[in-house]
């Protein structure tokens, strides 16, 4: 654990040297210099942070799922937790990339919300994890409290792809993937898919480091409640 | 008398005959929900004035007040149960598929009814309400009706269970209908700005398969949340 976090330090610390570091140039001509992006230009950094944030709040989403389906079919209630605990971190991460999201908008788009696709099914995300967690709250009984949070969070999980995948795509977007990636090309190049990948890994690493940190503590929380009962 | 060995449809079947005859001996969901119409609909006739207004906003207060319509009216097949305690006896008298498939056709019906009322009360008393094809508005209002009586079915089964009811309903149901609720949007403007029926062909696809997704995914968590 110990060698593990040293290495995701050292890791996490290199990509964010790269990425705020390296050169935005028009004419590539050293490795470490990344291209311009039109449109972008500098604020092409945000990519490095933005990007793999959102992406840990989906796996966080994911995560959380899997456990929702997993304790209905076994009802142990460490499911729960694992569930639950995913679902929590998952919040904290969406709101960090509601938050770079809004800020990096600020500058491109000129105001900080503007209903964008992308911005609507990252707000609908947020609302679910609130709903989520004020329906934890409603509920008492840890069993029940469990059950009805994973069902939820399984209705929850079906209609998610509509919003994700689905209405970027009739809705016009002007968010840049569209841009960076038209007709699926990357306009990326080497260096930057490098330190972007990295970063992609740093995150999620990131995130299940966290998690374990969370997990553990949930645990010890609910023995704790459960013996003081 | 129904047993549980009796046919999947008879049951549900059933179960709809009773919360229908029930419905219509009290007429308690059908009077509040008709009032509500009536109230809202008053209001923004107030607010709005003679004011002549965009299409998109007709098409998107429509939805507004068929939403709120079902976030008030439609949790009760469920949570009457939990009330009256009657549930116990369901539950003994039943398996649990064909109880939610009653409630389900059950709240499809009542929310069709409800649309179907309060679009001729909206399109009579706002001026500058106009449909251009009356095949796609149809079609619009008809899907946009099933899916959002399906997944407030689901959620009002699951809000039955919880404390907090009258404030959470909408709360959790606004995520999971949002992705409906733009979609069907669009599809309802688009009918009525533009003639040909199959022009939002885009928006009926979305719509089939968001009901189908929805459905599939109450089949199989339903009995989790009945068995509790």
């Amino acid at each position: 654990m110990k060698a593990f976090q040293a290495i995701l330090g050292v890791w996490l610390s290199a990509v964010i040297f790269c990425a705020l570091m390296f050169p935005i140039v028009g004419e590539i001509t050293r490795w470490y210099e990344f291209p311009v992006i039109p449109g972008l230009e500098q604020k092409a950094r945000i990519l490095f942070f933005h990007v793999p944030l959102a992406w840990t709040s989906v796996v966080g989403f994911v995560v959380s799922v899997f456990y929702a389906i997993r304790y209905l079919r076994s009802k142990q209630i460490d499911d729960d937790i694992k569930s639950s605990s995913a679902a929590g971190l998952g919040l904290l991460f969406c709101a960090l990339t509601t938050l770079t999201g809004s800020i990096w908008a600020k500058f491109s788009w000129g105001s900080f919300w503007n209903w964008d696709p992308r911005e609507t099914s990252i707000f609908v995300l947020l609302l679910i994890y609130g709903a989520y967690f004020a329906l934890r709250s409603a509920v008492q009984e840890d069993d029940k409290k469990a059950t009805l949070a994973a069902v939820y969070a399984i209705i929850a999980g079906v209609t998610m792809p509509f919003l994700m995948f689905v209405m970027p795509r009739i809705i016009e977007s002007l968010h840049p993937d569209p841009i960076i990636n038209t007709r699926g090309k990357v306009s990326m190049n080497s260096t930057m898919l490098v330190v972007f990948f990295s970063s992609l890994a740093g995150f999620t690493a990131l995130y299940f480091w966290i998690y374990s940190l969370k997990l553990r503590v949930a645990r010890l929380e609910f023995k704790r409640s459960s013996a003081g009962e | 008398m129904i047993m549980k060995s009796d046919g999947f449809i008879r049951i549900t079947a059933a179960v709809f005959r009773k919360d229908t005859s029930s419905e219509l001996r009290t007429r308690y969901a059908l009077n509040a929900l008709f009032l509500f119409t009536l109230t809202t609909l008053s209001i923004i006739l107030f607010s709005f004035q003679s004011a002549t207004v965009p299409v998109q906003v007709h098409a998107g207060l429509l939805w507004v007040l068929i939403f709120f319509a079902a976030m008030s009216g439609l949790s009760r097949t469920f949570i009457t149960e939990e009330d009256r305690g009657t549930i116990l006896l369901l539950k003994l008298s039943t398996i649990s598929t064909p109880v939610f498939y009653g409630k389900l056709l059950f709240n499809v019906l009542l929310l069709l009814a409800l649309t179907a009322i309060l679009t001729i009360l909206y399109s009579l008393v706002l001026p500058g309400f106009a449909v251009m094809s009356m095949t796609s508005f149809c079609i619009s209002l008809f899907l946009g009706t099933v899916g959002l009586a399906s997944a407030s079915t689901i959620i009002g089964a699951l809000i039955a269970k919880a404390n907090a009811r009258g404030t959470l309903y909408p709360v959790l149901s606004f995520p999971i209908v949002l992705p409906l609720l733009l979609t069907v949007i669009r599809a309802t403007t688009i009918a009525m700005e533009d003639p040909a029926w199959d022009a939002a062909m885009d928006e009926y696809r979305v719509l089939v398969s968001y009901i189908v997704a929805i459905n599939a995914a109450s089949y199989l968590v339903f009995e989790y949340i009945w068995k509790d």
